[in-house]
């Protein structure tokens, strides 16, 4: 249960490899959550040490929603009532690839989009049941204005974005709750050797925030919080200027 | 249809389905039906956490069961689980009696004073609410039964938040008194040493001592308080006319319906300290006071939690045994200089406990505070008393509790196993759950 001062007891983390579902799952420990269940693609191998909390590894695999619901229904086995849910699965992709193949295009929206849906849906279900917890979502600013260097990516997260904050909207008065996390350029694995967009963050900011929005019930949270001004002006930007912007 | 339910502190709401049966079969039923989420007993709301919420799942709401009798040769009241203690005191006082324990707000319901072993100021005389029961009748998933001292499920129920089972009915042992009215005398405090030496001297005088502390004072000053002691005043003792027994408690002030955050704050949190330890003789004797201001003076203010806001506030409350003096001086010594803000802060002594595995009140010291949510640093800083706490061999109140974390709270109550393997048996399929027991694993 998510205490008065908004540390939670479980995580489970969808995406277990995932360096920010990792620093979410990190941070939450830190607070006082005992119980942390990591979902990953096989194989599995050993389960990360977090500071003295029961971790778990499951099996997970985005691109087959068929299995999405057992994948809930073995992290409530493992750690009782999910008191927050990350879904921080994802790739990110490079767009001159997708342009070569287009067919990887539509594998990585299955993943970014489709895999959210399908893993979201399930979620939802749950803590509508347990009639309390947070799906937190990993959108990105990415999504918020869709770029043509990044048309692919941004295009899945754009929709993930609408589609997380309806669903949000759908778990009204449930207990349940979903949290939108947009943050922008993140430093680690995922964006290595990649030129860093400004106001660039890292994992561990990207986990703080959540913290501090759990605490506080935000539901969307821009990461460092300076990006939702940026982007209320970029969002208007005219369309010749904006085209124009790199990558 | 559910309904959002908080505890009195109004922190972390969910939803539950609530239902309010009309009589003791009606609860049973529902009981035995109880599946999936579970189901947990509500009174009057009272528990400042997640006593009783039940995230999706079935929460009686136990108010309906307020019958009761009295018998007058033995002194003994039986009651439904929902009755109040402001209704009995309506009445039993006119008639010359008392209840045996009473917390700082007469809203609470018998079953919820049983749940959680409430106590009072008489605590070092009298002990907790649960010492003065003499049997109950407990709802389980298999049918009601009768409990009575010494059986240990009798005794897990005693302070066991309402987990094994729910209070349809109990039958208490009430004091008899003379008049309505307490002899009371107040002293103020130096600091917080002077605090303990007076209520280590004195507080075997009086039946009902309680000191209040001012958290903000500093240096010198920390610690110091206002001790406030009384009994209830013989009949001789008031003056000549009126009906010594005459009993009217009133709500004069209602806090608003919503009330802006941060209204209490450190500034007006501060100002009301400093009035309050003015506004207290140095000394002053043999004061009469009704039983409403001297044992309830927040039921006066009716919603005064609403006051903190809408985030709402935390209780933090922890006894630990005589001989652990240390660690509530460092205690009381960091909430000052870190200037943490609490608006009512009251210190007891404790005299013995009862023989509940899960009751709170052990021999030794207990300090309770409210602070708002949201000073930045407060859960850090609440989790470091708790294990200082823990270390010391005391524990914090679960009624009072709406943070405490699942690992701590066994090295405070180290009869825990002994009573989960009561509710386990008890309740085999674990009907009874609340948040509070999710939280904690109980």
């Amino acid at each position: 249960m998510k205490n008065a001062l908004g540390s939670v007891d479980t995580v489970l983390v969808l995406g277990g490899r995932s360096e920010i579902g990792l620093a979410v799952a990190e941070r939450l420990v830190r607070d006082g959550a005992r119980k942390v269940v990591l979902a990953a693609r096989a194989p599995l191998g050993e389960p990360p040490a977090l500071r003295g909390a029961e971790v778990h590894l499951i099996d997970f695999d985005a691109t087959r929603p068929d299995g999405h619901g057992e994948v809930i229904e073995e992290a409530v086995k493992l750690a009782g009532d999910l008191d927050v849910i990350v879904a921080a699965f994802g790739v990110l992709g490079d767009q001159a690839a997708y342009d070569r193949d287009p067919a990887s295009a539509a594998a990585s929206i299955a993943v970014n989009l489709g895999g959210h849906v399908s893993t979201g849906l399930y979620a939802a279900r749950r803590l509508r049941e347990q009639g309390h917890g947070t799906l937190v979502v990993l959108s990105s600013v990415a999504g918020v204005r869709v770029r043509r260097g990044n048309m692919v990516y941004g295009a899945a997260k754009a929709g993930l974005d609408g589609f997380a904050r309806a669903l949000g909207d759908s778990l009204h008065g449930t207990g349940a709750q979903v949290m939108v996390v947009r943050p922008g350029f993140v430093h680690g694995r995922m964006t290595a050797g990649m030129p860093a967009a400004p106001f660039a963050t890292t994992p561990a900011a990207v986990a703080d925030a959540v913290a501090t929005a759990l605490r506080d019930g935000t539901h969307i949270v821009w990461v460092p919080g300076i990006l939702r001004y940026a982007f209320t002006l970029l969002r208007h930007l005219p369309r010749p200027l904006w085209r124009r912007i790199p990558r | 249809m559910t309904t959002p339910l908080t505890g009195w502190a109004r922190t972390a709401p969910t939803p539950a389905t609530v239902v309010r049966p009309r009589t003791a079969e009606a609860l049973a039923a529902l009981v035995a039906k109880a599946s999936g989420r579970g189901v947990v007993a509500r009174g009057l709301g009272r528990s400042y956490g997640d006593a009783a919420q039940n995230a999706g799942g079935l929460v009686l709401d136990c108010t309906r069961l307020r019958h009761w009798t009295f018998d007058e040769r033995s002194g003994l009241v039986t009651a439904g689980g929902g009755a109040s203690l402001h209704d009995l005191m309506a009445t039993l006082v006119p008639r010359g009696w008392f209840v045996p324990v009473s917390p700082g707000t007469r809203y609470v319901t018998v079953g919820g004073a049983i749940a959680a072993d409430v106590h009072g100021k008489n605590h070092h005389r009298d002990s907790s609410f649960g010492a003065h029961v003499r049997s109950l009748t407990l709802v389980t998933p298999a049918g009601a039964r009768v409990l009575a001292p010494p059986d240990p499920l009798f005794w897990a129920t005693v302070g066991g938040m309402g987990l094994t089972g729910v209070i349809a009915e109990a039958t208490f042992s009430c004091v008899p008194v003379e008049t309505s009215r307490m002899r009371v005398d107040i002293e103020r405090t130096a600091d917080l040493d002077d605090t303990l030496d007076v209520m280590t001297r004195t507080d075997d005088r009086y039946r009902y001592t309680v000191a209040w502390i001012d958290l903000l004072a500093r240096g010198a000053r920390t610690g110091r308080g206002v001790l406030t002691r009384g009994d209830h005043a013989r009949r001789g003792e008031l003056p000549g006319h009126g009906d010594p027994l005459a009993y009217a408690p009133a709500t004069r002030l209602a806090a608003p319906p919503w009330a802006p955050g941060g209204l209490l704050n450190p500034l007006t949190v501060r100002a009301f300290n400093e009035v309050w330890y003015r506004r207290a003789p140095r000394e002053r004797r043999g004061l009469m006071q009704g039983i409403a201001p001297f044992f309830h003076p927040l039921d006066g203010v009716r919603g005064w939690n609403r006051m903190y806001g809408p985030r709402g506030f935390v209780q933090y409350q922890f006894a630990v045994p005589f001989g652990a003096e240390p660690t509530l001086r460092r205690i009381v010594a960091t909430l000052s200089a870190r200037g943490v803000v609490s608006f009512l802060t009251v210190l007891k002594r404790f005299g013995p406990g009862t023989p509940a595995p899960l009751s709170f009140p052990i021999p030794g010291w207990t300090l309770a505070l409210d602070i708002p949510t949201g000073q930045s640093g407060l859960a850090a800083l609440l989790r470091g008393f708790d294990e200082q706490v823990a270390e010391a061999g005391g524990r914090v109140y679960l009624a009072k509790d709406s943070r405490l974390h699942a690992t701590t709270l066994a090295a405070m109550y180290p009869r825990l196993d002994e009573w989960r393997e009561l509710r386990a048996a008890a309740d085999p399929g674990g009907v009874f759950r609340s948040d509070l027991a999710r939280r904690l694993d109980l």
